[in-house]
């Protein structure tokens, strides 16, 4: 089936934040803990698929000279109505993920999914793809944030795991889980993680250092 | 004869090369339209539950600054007659409005008659004019005496309006809890001023000195007097739009003269 391959290819093989590294900011600011990563998870798929959707239908009609632009309003567009629908339905996590709800409109992934492969398919494989890339970059926000939750808190999801110092617990909370470079961190650790588990993913050096000779000043 | 239908004039505009300057046109106004009404329509929609989510925020801010308030869940829960009680006070006149209660207060507000245009001079918190009506919330104690009063405050600080409440007790001088409700600062500097380490300073900060000046304040820097608290770094604006908006809802324009009156006890 080539669409299931279009669905699950950029969740491991092709993901966009793991092989891409592609928005990677958001990855890093709103997984402080899991509601927040899967609430992002969410609106980000949600804008994807009906961005490729809506571009896809409309890319034999839409001039090139300005194809930038007008997916750009769409997603834009997109975006604030999923603001509008968080700051109405979902009010206290509207506003953890503050501004950076309002920042998928600038996320590469997004934008990425829509001018390499809306534009050129029809809509049903475009919005499987964006599916599969949602979901892609989901799984990595939520390997994260349950990492940074649970080290960072000793909760997931807000319920107790580990019993921490505090309430009496063994467990002394890792401040630093809650910073963003930790982040950056375990980005790099999950990079390493699935490049050496698939080393089809390493890239291939585009310099190799000369090697030195011997007495090569003289 | 031009082409008056509009479905063939649809037609004819999407047969049109790509390329064409009139179809780019008008492919760029149609997608923008269909944008605009789409995001028009959610804020429109979506806005009365908004406002309702705020309106909830803010209450709740409003009982999460009374339990920081030291001492008062006690004589709130005590049985001793205290209570508190919401009135629409005139800023004019330095006493309650009779005829207006917070019901009504919206509709009030909604005529300038009621909102007092303030010089430049005079507008140290950046407001433009300030409402005349103002809903407040006291405190009695069994006496029938006022202990404490919560006073709404708001002013222009860097990023936008902040709103704020303040809690003011005893010989009416001292602040007994400040809380922001709503701020649009810049996260991890201005925006701290939410922080509850921050705006826990306020607690037991004298309001005026001697001569009856306003001198409340954030200080630049560490505090120094008793009636300063220490600035937030990297954020002079709204450090500096703090202690305007103070000086001002404190001052003679703001609730100064209510103060006085209730400090005379003629409230």
């Amino acid at each position: 089936m080539k669409l299931w391959g279009t669905l699950t290819d950029p969740i491991l093989r092709q993901n966009p934040v793991t092989l891409q590294i592609l928005g990677i900011c958001s990855a890093l600011a709103v997984t402080t803990t899991l509601a927040a990563a899967i609430t992002m998870s969410l609106a980000l798929t949600a804008v994807v698929v009906s961005a490729s959707g809506i571009i896809s239908a409309i890319r034999k009609h839409l001039p090139s000279s300005i194809r930038l632009i007008m997916q750009i309003i769409i997603v834009a567009s997109l975006v604030i109505v999923i603001d509008q629908v968080l700051q109405a339905f979902f009010y206290e996590m509207s506003q953890r993920l503050s501004v950076f709800v309002s920042l998928i409109a600038t996320n590469c992934v997004v934008l990425g999914r829509t001018e390499s492969f809306a534009l050129h398919n029809r809509p049903l494989p475009a919005m499987t793809d964006a599916l599969g890339n949602g979901l892609g970059y989901s799984l990595v926000l939520i390997i994260l944030g349950s990492v940074r939750e649970l080290f960072g808190h000793g909760t997931l999801l807000g319920y107790s795991i580990f019993r921490t110092a505090e309430q009496g617990g063994w467990f002394e909370p890792m401040n630093l889980m809650l910073l963003a470079p930790s982040a950056f961190f375990l980005l790099g650790g999950l990079v390493w993680a699935i490049r050496s588990w698939r080393s089809e993913q390493v890239e291939v050096s585009e310099y190799v250092l000369a090697p030195s000779r011997e007495g090569a000043n003289e | 004869m031009a082409e008056m239908n509009p479905l063939r004039l649809w037609r004819q505009m999407l047969a049109l090369p790509n390329e064409s300057k009139n179809k780019t046109i008008a492919i760029a106004f149609v997608i923008s339209a269909i944008c605009a009404v789409m995001v028009t329509g959610a804020t429109v929609i979506l806005r009365p539950i908004q406002a309702q989510n705020r309106a909830m925020e803010q209450q709740a801010r409003l009982e999460a600054l009374l339990a920081e308030i030291p001492g008062l869940s006690q004589l709130l829960a005590g049985s001793d007659g205290t209570s508190l009680t919401t009135v629409v006070v005139d800023l004019q006149r330095a006493r309650a409005s009779p005829n207006v209660t917070p019901e009504t207060l919206p509709t009030e507000l909604a005529d300038s008659r009621n909102w007092t245009q303030l010089t430049p001079q005079e507008d140290i918190a950046n407001l433009g004019s300030r409402a005349d009506l103002k809903q407040i919330y006291l405190l009695r104690n069994a006496e029938g005496s006022v202990e404490l009063v919560i006073l709404p405050i708001s002013g222009t600080g860097y990023g936008g309006p902040i709103e704020a409440m303040i809690a003011i007790e005893g010989e009416m001088n001292t602040v007994a809890g400040l809380t922001i409700l709503s701020h649009n600062e810049t996260p991890g500097l201005g925006g701290r001023i939410d922080e509850t380490a921050w705006r826990q300073q306020f607690a037991s900060k004298q309001i005026r000195d001697e001569t009856g000046s306003v001198r409340l304040a954030v200080a630049r820097g560490a505090a120094a007097t008793e009636f300063e608290v220490d600035a937030i770094t990297g954020a002079t604006r709204t450090n500096s739009a703090m202690t305007r908006m103070l000086q001002f809802w404190l001052g003679p324009l703001g609730y100064g003269p209510l103060l006085d009156a209730i400090r005379r006890g003629d409230f």
